[in-house]
């Protein structure tokens, strides 16, 4: 299986809006999922301009797929769903 | 750590940063509120119109005007603007208060009680009966009730409970207070005795309602950078891991941001460093048995002057790194102003007593970039002539004055010996272990004191804790 590409947008409005709070996310993985995710800190996504900073701190799954108002829970329970999901 | 006030306070200044460089921010700052709650929507309070009323006093606060110090209610924003950005004076406007509280956004939390709750099941045994000292537990129809009037908060019927029925609220603000300057007032609205207040901003914090808000300069920053005056970023050594990305990316960041020169604080630190180390040796040498606090920390400093007048004389006279800071950039430009960039409230008033011209927090610096679309990530490192040295740049955290004065000396003096202690966070038992070390009970010359747990990188405006 191809490993979860997560894309944590750490352009300065997401970083202060919350992103902050996901720097560390790859501590928070379980051991069991940290070799099938791919996690990455990226400069603006240009998706804050979109809603005017409503929908900030964003993070990109798998090229695709955005998590708006993205937290550490519910990133790492995407993650879950995606890993369970495809094991 | 992220929560809904820092949330709010983050949004409307990077909303200011746009709307101010797109030349609108006359015109829009009167239509923020609405837009941000617009009616028929989820409000945050009863209804809409309080929140309103409330994000109107926050703009007024992000504007440097003390919400308390509103004579006409029916002033709009925009002339609050006005009068600054168009007054022709370009002398900065330093808020003499850093802080501000929103009475209307105060929720007058009730006072500090000992309550039982609907986890009561009025069990057989009633181990909080037993352990009350004071007897003022009953149980009736079923559910323990506690008589105010003769509890003393002693908290023992709380370990007591096996259902955590019982529980303590308080009233946060005045219970992080380390002096009891805030406290509510007869209309139950809580309120700052400015005199007492030593600007740790423990209750800015605290606060549950984001009633207690920050002065702020930003918009002094802003029209400055656009009348075209030479600002000059002094960025504190707390910033590191404060921003992704490395000190130096902030650096560049900042002076893509409009500043005309960037600096770390550190290098401000290297000097402290040495003249706090020659002023301790020499004080030890006329006196063996005297001891030196730290004057870094300017909440510690308020501290002393305002409720430890017996130890002034104890206080180091050796300027902190942002006053050194600012001699470097006035040596090289004298026409040049300085921007303090830290963590720290009580910052702003020791900026107000130094001729430092303004203050950022690091979330103003940080709503400026996100509003200028600058990524300290896609930033290239800023060229620093020579990088401050590492025990400077660890001034930040608790020990690092002590380590860097103890380096410092034994360098000198081999064989030097510190007898230090470190308080790592003032809060209301600091003031008696202070007097302690101050009547020799427990013996110290050297007392490093910092206002926030782990220094400065924990202050109440950093972004990372
Ligand atoms: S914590 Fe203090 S300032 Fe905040 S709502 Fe309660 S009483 Fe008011
Ligand atoms: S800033 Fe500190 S000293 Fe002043 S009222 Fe708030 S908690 Fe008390
Ligand atoms: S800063 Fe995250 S999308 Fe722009």
């Amino acid at each position: 299986m191809e490993s979860v590409k997560i894309e944590i947008c750490c352009g300065t409005a997401c970083y202060l809006l919350g992103a902050a709070n996901m720097m560390n996310i790859e501590d928070q993985l379980p051991a069991e999922w940290r070799d099938k995710v791919d996690i990455e800190a990226k400069t603006c996504l240009e998706l804050c301009e979109r809603d005017n900073l409503g929908g900030a701190p964003y993070v990109r799954i798998n090229g695709t797929e955005i998590m708006s108002q993205a937290t550490p829970e519910k990133l790492l329970t995407r993650i879950g769903e995606l890993i369970e999901g495809a094991a | 750590m992220l929560n809904g006030s820092t949330f709010i306070r983050r949004e409307l200044m990077i909303r200011i940063v746009r709307a101010f460089d797109s030349g609108a921010l006359e015109t829009e700052l009167d239509q923020i509120p609405i837009k941000l709650r617009p009616k028929n929507e989820r409000s945050s309070r009863c209804c809409v119109y309080h929140d309103r009323a409330i994000l109107k006093y926050r703009l007024m606060a992000l504007l440097g005007v003390s919400v308390e110090d509103e004579v006409d209610e029916a002033k709009p924003l925009s002339a609050y603007y006005a009068e600054k950005a168009w007054s022709g004076d370009d002398t900065p406007a330093k808020p003499k208060t850093p802080l501000s509280v929103c009475g209307p956004a105060c929720s007058g939390c009730p006072d500090a009680r000992v309550v039982s709750t609907q986890n009561c099941r009025g069990c057989f045994a009633r181990p909080c009966v037993y352990n009350c000292p004071k007897k003022a537990i009953e149980v009736v129809d079923g559910h323990s009730v506690i008589d105010q009037k003769l509890c003393i908060k002693c908290g023992k019927c709380i370990t007591a409970c096996p259902y955590n029925a019982i529980v303590k609220t308080t009233v946060p603000c005045e219970e992080a207070c380390p002096v009891g300057a805030i406290k509510k007032n007869e209309f139950g609205v809580a309120e700052i005795d400015f005199e007492k207040c030593i600007f740790c901003g423990k209750c800015f914090n605290a606060c549950p309602f984001a009633a207690v808000m920050e002065r702020s300069q930003l918009v002094d920053v802003l029209a400055a950078m656009k009348r075209g005056e030479k600002l000059v970023a002094m960025v504190a050594p707390a910033a590191e891991k404060q921003f992704p990305g490395k000190i130096e990316q902030l650096l560049s960041a900042c002076a893509k941001a409009g500043f005309s020169d960037v600096m770390e604080v550190a290098l401000g630190a290297e000097m402290t460093t040495a003249h706090e180390t020659a002023e301790f040796i020499e004080r030890m040498e006329k006196d063996p048995k005297t001891f030196m606090t730290t004057s870094c920390c300017p909440a510690w400093v308020n501290l002393v002057w305002k409720h430890l007048p017996e130890l002034v004389d104890h206080v180091s006279l050796t300027p902190s790194p942002m006053v050194y800071a600012r001699e470097i950039v006035k040596a090289k430009d004298p026409s040049a102003k300085t921007v303090f960039i830290g963590p720290c409230v009580a910052k702003r008033s020791e900026a107000r007593r130094k001729d430092v011209d303004y203050v950022l927090s690091f979330e103003e610096l940080g709503a400026i970039l996100a509003g200028r679309k600058i990524d300290v990530i896609a930033c290239e490192p800023w060229p620093v002539p020579r990088p401050a040295n590492p025990t400077a740049r660890n001034y930040s955290r608790s020990c690092g004055v002590t380590d860097a004065v103890l380096a410092e000396a034994t360098g000198k003096i081999p064989g030097f010996k510190l007898d230090s202690k470190q308080i790592n966070g003032i809060d209301r038992k600091t003031c008696t272990m202070v007097k302690l070390h101050a009547s020799g009970k427990i013996p110290v010359n050297f007392l490093e004191v910092m206002a926030c747990p782990g220094g400065c990188q924990n202050g109440p405006c950093s972004l990372v804790k």
